[in-house]
């Protein structure tokens, strides 16, 4: 069964389409890479998957369910909104960590508060409460080794370079255990030295069980790392395949002449 | 008469002077952060009135304000006047929370969506993206202006004498117009400077504590 169904998704801003009935579906474990040129919405599709942008029309199902309907406008809930959200993480092109928490606050705190709330609710004893949220630590720190941070956990974002604020960023959106992590252009912001050690977390991330889409500008990553490939051009879905197939034999007049500038840029 | 004796008598008056101080201060802060939410709600009526009532308050002195919160409700319903000292106390709160509710926006404003979208993703609630995340950030970023009000509504005490609030600067001219010496007036100005050194130091404290952090 499909992890995610998105189905004729349209958004527009001020009555220009940004994206013109996107379909795609995705199975468990895999990394599909979203390549474009600037301006061809692949930022908001990513938008609309997070819940922070809604869709003018289509459908999002996640493991069969939908969790997003347009035909079915009622007002959801906050909480069942936070709750459809978290089958999404989201790593942002700039980071957006918290500046005032530490490396490992960062990663614990979405977390820490969600378990709060819900033993809260339930009228749990202190000694769970400190078992759950000590619980959350060692998940986090498991994380910050992963990205190969663990020593930094007591560090500032304001004293990480740029390419250690993003691994903590994936940190933190891993923590929530999402369904499907996105990430949008994850390394746009980073100087070229740093582009590689946010990169090479993202590959150590891919497993069975792990499944990404990832919006870049890095085509060799896209190349090795993704199972499918998605060119996106003016708001819609112009050529979609295995890497091997997008970038060795392309279709598309548009996709050709998209790769062949992105390899003169080398 | 002694500089003792004329020291003991501006330190009554200085006593009103720190309790204006102080209560205006803790009505003013929380009521500021009421008066943000007002002007920055999505509503649009209750932001058009709360801007307005920012407009007003901050369009006319604070002394036709305390003069009105004393004098107005007996001029036009015949009411019993507040005491002196409530009526000061009132104007000022409201006067100086409007002035917060400003350097508050600003500060809530200037920071980044990303640190909403962030929370927003984790999911948080917005309440918890304000109380965990933004209010700390506003804090460190409005200490500044902060500041600055405060230090002005040390001097701006002065205005309670208007209706006969014997703060500070009354507390001296009494002694001028009674000994017929003139000094006493000079010398309060170093009263109103002790104080706000002090608060220059404890703002100085304050920013150097929030510095940990950068962004």
């Amino acid at each position: 069964m499909a992890v995610l169904e998105v189905k004729n998704i349209r958004k527009s801003f001020d009555g220009e389409e940004v994206l013109k009935g996107i379909d795609f579906s995705m199975e468990k474990g895999e990394v599909l890479a979203i390549i474009g040129s600037s301006g061809s919405g692949k930022t908001t599709l990513l938008r609309c998957l997070n819940f922070l942008l809604e869709p003018d029309e289509g459908r999002i199902l996640v493991n069969g369910a939908c969790i997003f309907d347009a035909e079915d406008k009622q007002k959801i809930k906050e909480k069942e909104l936070r709750e459809k959200r978290l089958h999404f993480g989201l790593v942002f092109q700039s980071f957006h960590l918290f500046p005032q928490y530490n490396v490992l606050q960062n990663v614990t705190l979405a977390a820490q508060l969600q378990i709060k709330e819900a033993l809260k609710e339930r009228g749990a004893s202190k000694q769970e409460k400190k078992e759950a949220l000590a619980a959350v630590n060692v998940q986090a720190e498991q994380l910050l080794r992963q990205v190969g941070l663990l020593e930094k956990k007591q560090a500032y974002p304001c004293e990480l370079s740029g390419g250690q604020q993003q691994r903590v960023a994936i940190a933190r959106a891993l923590a929530l255990n999402p369904d499907i992590l996105c990430f949008d252009e994850p390394t746009s912001a980073l100087d070229p030295a740093l582009t590689g050690e946010v990169l090479r977390v993202i590959r150590g991330l891919k497993s069975s069980e792990r499944t990404m889409i990832v919006v870049t500008h890095e085509m060799e990553f896209a190349r090795r790392v993704a199972d499918r490939v998605i060119y996106m051009a003016d708001g819609v879905i112009e050529e979609y395949g295995e890497p091997e197939q997008i970038f060795a034999n392309p279709q598309s007049p548009k996709l050709k002449a998209f790769l062949q500038n992105a390899g003169e840029g080398l | 008469m002694s500089f003792i004796d004329v020291t003991m008598q501006l330190l009554n008056g200085f006593k009103t002077t720190m309790l204006i101080f102080a209560v205006t201060l803790l009505g003013a802060v929380p009521l500021g952060l009421v008066i943000t939410f007002g002007s920055m709600s999505k509503i649009k009526p209750l932001r058009f009135l709360t801007r307005t009532f920012v407009w007003i308050i901050r369009g006319t002195p604070l002394m036709l304000q305390v003069i009105l919160v004393f004098y107005g409700p007996g001029l036009m319903f015949g009411a019993r006047a507040l005491p002196r000292e409530v009526a000061v106390l009132l104007a000022f709160i409201i006067n100086y929370a409007a002035y917060f509710s400003e350097i508050y926006r600003g500060g809530i404003e200037s920071i980044p969506a990303g640190q909403y979208e962030a929370g927003l993703v984790l999911g948080m609630t917005k309440r918890q993206i304000f109380f965990k995340v933004v209010l700390f950030q506003v804090i460190k970023r409005i200490v500044p202006p902060m500041g600055n009000e405060i230090i002005t509504l040390v001097k701006d005490t002065s205005l309670a004498r208007v209706i006969s609030v014997t703060e500070l600067v009354m507390a001296a001219q009494d002694i001028v117009a009674v000994k017929g010496i003139i000094w006493p007036t000079f010398y309060i100005g170093v009263f109103y400077l002790l104080v706000s050194g002090v608060l220059t130091l404890l703002f100085n404290r304050i920013e150097k504590k929030l510095d940990y952090y950068k962004g």
